[in-house]
């Protein structure tokens, strides 16, 4: 090589000058990633090592209008587990099931939520027992990502008693999910399901706080974050009912085990609803922190089907329940009076056409006026009334009273009732000419083509019970809402409630209902199920009415499906709720705490 | 003159402070919240080890310059013969376990030849270096150096591992460099592989094509290596993107991976950013001496090994980076100062030879924390963990240390 001193200190001071810059490089990286990109970088390291844990808020405490608790929250736990994959916590529940029980089911549904949700803990376990958590405590070192939480957990001291409209809560599905995108919804939260809890979801749920936890690269848990406090869940105000969850019980007690129906009581001056019970019903206790598949198919598959809600899910012909409609509509019309008689008196049936209209009593009422026919449920009278009006504004009218609306009631799912718009409905279901004026001698009766929701006729019942005007029915107190359904004299309205007392009389088809000291006024109705057993039809039977008669405090409205007997027994226990709403001592929220 | 004492202090201050400060970092490597016990204890056996490197470095410190120089072809000798047996019986160990790097008797790892192998092929060079007159002018003229490379560089890429042979690439051009040999000609060698690199991309590569042509005719080579020179570059730039286009996007992945198996793309893309994370969250100051969450949490790959230097940016700042790269800086500052003043050209060549090495082991391992440089699994010297490394580098201080010691005018009396 050359050797040359000079030579060498040229390229000795080429190499420095080389390394000065190499290393200056070098420190201007660095100071660009940790000065200059500091902020980025450190919260991505911030974000690395923390996890965040949702704290669960309690739900809303839902108490009834004298403030005895529907719903409530217990303390519970849930376990839930940090996890860094899907195969990792494959690997973590395979273990938990050799410790705990786990089903198949209960896992892919934790796998499955860890996917929509892969930073936030995977609930395993949305409501594990004591035992269950003292066991995991025991074996907490085995798995790191494990998180064990005080979780509030819904409670219905009165089970199957408000199962009906308080509903349950369950597991935010990911179609509920996606629908709720941006109110703040994370997968594994409980969400209204049913009833007031998916009603009122939005003032109901609490809203949720933060814990920090500090997790490692494998998401083990490393201990508490330090420096990050967390954030309190919060505890929304609690929703007040119009219920009166004494006459709700009571409600419950008299459709017992073996009836099944529907029953609606409500105030006709404000709309609140006092009581509503479908029977049979079920427990929502058991929907709380996933319901069990035997459990849920063994409601499915019972036919008297206890999660179908008969007071505004079910379509039931309303029979003679609906004759005062027809009535109201020959008075309003000016085709009918009170004392007016029809041509042809009852004598257990009518002629129209080639066919024979039977009155449900074969021996027949005799010569009636309309006050004695709706007393006795005259349908010869009423087949007569209904020819009088005429398709067209028999139509009209149920449109005008409502028989085509739903009630309105704060409750999810309600049916629209079955009434035909016009007479083009029965053109386009038959033909032009595939049907008659018969059609009108059913719909006068409430029969045909007219199915109604218990709560539908309840509220048409708050109209009859007050001036005309129906109100909409409201288990949490909101602005209440009248609309005038018809407009007759006071003379006719006095005649028709005079005649609907007269139903709860020893003259009327009710007599057995009538209770000392309150003069009952209502209708009963029995319409055909179309359903057998023994070879006999059996009934839908119908009671709606009010009470007292002269200052109407409640309206009921009742149903029993698929019964042998008729109406009267339905207003037996319509009479039941009156009397022990009307008769009972004063309900203090105090006193019925202890219940 | 006493030959038998330590007389530049500032290089072997140095190097004893670069080592007590990874010392301190190994141990803060071992601190984590789910510790690993072979890490934890990391920190003691590197301790004994640069215990027995300071002992071997003193013992070659007293060895002349002469008497290595006369040792020079059995060593490299020595270290051909363990990397050919490290092929065929070694093994793999740690993130790089599909790389035979590892000596293995009996099932115990005893070291790692290429560590011996970068010192030996520095003296070899070196040797082979200064026994010419001139320095070499042609390309024909390398022969000579480019074997003595070349044999040892293969052995280390068959195993494979890609980072050492880069390290012996840079030892090469290095010394080349300071033997006197022109930058044009340097460029001339190198152009293959730039043309290499820049075939992704047409117009780069046509410009780098004009200005070979350009260095061929200034400088002018023999005209059968002008005309290699250029034929190479024109193969590496037009075939190179037509062969590597036809691969399948998992072939390509694999042959990444074959050049260098720690390499895996998507789980290295991974640790690299984790480890900028934990540079970047460092700051001015630092998360704290053993405190850095990254590390603690296990988010960093090879904390103790590949990604110390991670480490120091995360838990001693910007601060603790800066005096860690002066410290660097420093010591080939002070190589070159030892190569400048040797009193032959083999000593020169060994002093600049052994600061190459180094330097380019900062240079890639240090990038790699930022993503500037490819993951290739090479260390930091001084501060990776790692027994082998430590005492080669200390048997490089004891080396320069008598260099300097038989340099022109004693180093101690002179101005830095």
């Amino acid at each position: 090589m050359s050797f040359h001193p000079n030579e060498v200190q040229r390229r000795g001071r080429t190499a420095s000058f080389l390394l000065v810059g190499a290393f200056t490089f070098l420190a201007s990286a660095f100071f660009r990633t940790q000065i200059l990109e500091h902020a980025a970088y450190n919260l991505q390291s911030e974000t690395n090592r923390l996890r965040e844990v949702p704290l669960p808020a309690p739900r809303a405490i839902i108490y009834d209008r004298h403030g005895a608790v529907i719903a409530e929250n217990l303390p519970g736990y849930s376990v839930s587990i940090l996890s860094r994959s899907s195969d990792s916590l494959r690997v973590a529940l395979t273990g938990l099931a050799g410790v705990i029980t786990l089903s198949p089911e209960q896992m892919e549904a934790a796998v499955r939520r860890f996917k929509q949700a892969p930073n936030r803990p995977t609930v395993i376990l949305a409501d594990a027992s004591f035992d269950v958590v003292s066991v995991l405590e025991e074996h907490r070192v085995d798995f790191p990502g494990l998180i064990i939480q005080a979780a509030p957990k819904r409670y219905y001291p009165d089970k199957e008693a408000v199962a009906s409209f308080v509903g349950y809560t369950g597991e935010i599905t990911e179609s509920e999910l996606n629908q709720r995108q941006n109110r703040g919804y994370k997968s594994g939260q409980e969400i209204g399901k049913a009833g007031l809890e998916r009603q009122y979801e939005e003032q109901l749920r609490g809203k949720e706080g933060t814990h920090f936890v500090e997790v490692d690269a494998r998401g083990r848990v490393v201990g508490e974050a330090g420096g990050r406090r967390d954030i309190a869940p919060e505890s929304p105000d609690p929703l007040y009912t119009n219920i009166d969850l004494d006459l709700q019980r009571f409600a419950a007690t008299l459709f017992g085990d073996t009836l099944q129906g529907g029953v609606m009581a409500v105030d006709p001056k404000t709309g609140e609803v006092l009581a509503i019970h479908s029977a049979p019903s079920f427990d929502p206790n058991r929907f709380i922190g996933g319901v069990s598949t035997s459990y849920y198919s063994q409601l499915r598959d019972d036919p008297r089907r206890p999660l179908y809600n008969k007071v505004i899910q079910g379509l039931y012909p309303p029979g003679s329940t609906f004759k005062l409609a027809t009535a109201i509509m020959g008075l309003e019309a000016g085709i009918v009076g009170l004392d007016d008689h029809m041509p042809q008196p009852c004598t257990g049936g009518y002629f129209f056409g080639n066919r024979y209209f039977r009155c449900w009593d074969k021996r027949g009422h005799g010569d009636v006026n309309l006050r004695q026919a709706i007393e006795k449920s005259c349908d010869v009278y009423f087949y007569q009334l209904g020819l009088r009006i005429g398709i067209n504004k028999m139509l009209a009218g149920g449109v005008t009273l409502k028989m085509r609306d739903k009630s309105g009631i704060d409750l999810p799912n309600e049916k629209q009732p079955l009434w035909p718009y016009a007479a083009e409905y029965f053109n386009k279901r038959y033909g032009p000419g595939g049907w008659s004026n018969g059609v009108l001698l059913s719909l006068a009766i409430g029969q045909g083509e007219n199915s109604q929701t218990v709560a539908n006729m309840a509220r048409f019942y708050t109209a009859l019970a007050t001036d005309g005007s129906v109100v909409r029915p409201e288990i949490v107190k909101r602005q209440t809402e009248r609309t005038r359904l018809f407009q007759l004299t006071t003379d006719q309205m006095d005649g028709l409630k005079a005649a609907m007392a007269g139903v709860v009389s020893s003259r009327g088809t009710a007599a057995s209902a009538q209770i000392q000291g309150v003069v009952i006024a209502g209708k009963t109705g029995t319409a055909q199920s179309g359903v057998f057993r023994n070879g006999v039809e059996l009934n839908h039977a119908w009671f709606t009415g009010y009470a007292p008669a002269d200052d109407p405090k409640i309206v009921v409205a009742v149903m029993l499906e698929q019964v042998p007997f008729h109406g009267s027994v339905a207003a037996l226990i319509a009479s039941k709720m009156i009397e022990h709403y009307l008769k009972r001592p004063t309900i203090q929220g105090a006193q019925l705490e202890g219940d | 003159m006493n030959r038998k004492s330590v007389s530049d202090y500032p290089l072997v201050i140095l190097a004893l402070l670069l080592s007590a400060y990874g010392i301190a970092v190994v141990y803060s490597a071992g601190q984590t919240d789910f510790p690993v016990p072979y890490i934890v204890g990391a920190w003691k056996r590197q301790l004994g080890w640069f215990v027995l490197s300071l002992a071997a470095g003193y013992v070659l410190f007293r060895a002349s310059v002469r008497l290595v120089e006369w040792m020079t072809l059995y060593l490299y000798m020595l270290s051909i013969f363990l990397l050919v047996i490290t092929l065929i019986f070694g093994s793999g160990a740690g993130t790089a376990a599909s790389v035979k790097g590892w000596l293995t008797i009996g099932g115990v790892r005893i070291g790692q030849p290429a560590e011996l192998a970068k010192l030996t092929v520095v003296l070899m060079l070196a040797r082979v270096l200064a026994a010419r007159k001139e320095a070499p002018k042609s390309l024909l003229d390398l022969w000579k150096p480019a074997l003595v490379v070349g044999g040892p560089w293969l052995l280390i890429m068959a195993q494979p591992d890609l980072g050492t042979g880069i390290v012996f690439i840079g030892i090469f051009f290095a010394l080349l460099y300071w033997s006197g040999v022109s930058w044009q000609l340097l460029a001339l060698i190198a152009s293959p592989a730039v043309s290499l690199i820049l075939a992704f991309n047409t117009g780069l590569w046509g410009a780098w094509f004009l200005i070979l042509i350009a260095l061929v005719l200034y400088y002018r080579p023999y005209i059968v290596e002008g005309v290699v020179l250029v034929l190479a570059n024109v193969a590496m730039g037009v075939i190179a993107p037509l062969l590597w286009e036809r691969l399948a996007p998992y072939q390509q992945r694999r042959l990444l991976v074959f050049l260098d198996p720690s390499a895996d793309p998507r789980a290295s893309g991974y640790h690299v950013l984790q480890s900028q994370v934990a540079i970047g969250s460092g700051g001015w100051f630092g998360k704290g001496y053993t405190l850095g969450t990254q590390k603690r949490l296990a988010f960093l790959p090879a904390q103790h090994t590949d990604f110390i230097f991670s480490v120091v940016g995360e838990e001693l700042g910007f601060i603790g980076v800066t005096i860690a790269l002066a410290l660097f800086l420093m010591l080939f500052m002070r190589v070159v100062r030892v190569a400048s003043r040797a009193n032959d050209s083999f000593g020169s060549l060994v002093a600049f030879g052994l600061g190459a090495s180094w330097f380019v082991h900062v240079l890639v391992n240090v990038g790699m924390t930022l993503n500037l440089m490819p993951i290739t699994g090479i260390p930091l010297p001084f501060f990776s963990y790692g027994g082998s490394f430590m005492l080669a580098s200390w048997l490089a201080i004891g080396m320069l240390l008598r260099i300097s010691n038989e340099g022109r005018g004693r180093a101690d009396s002179l101005a830095v």
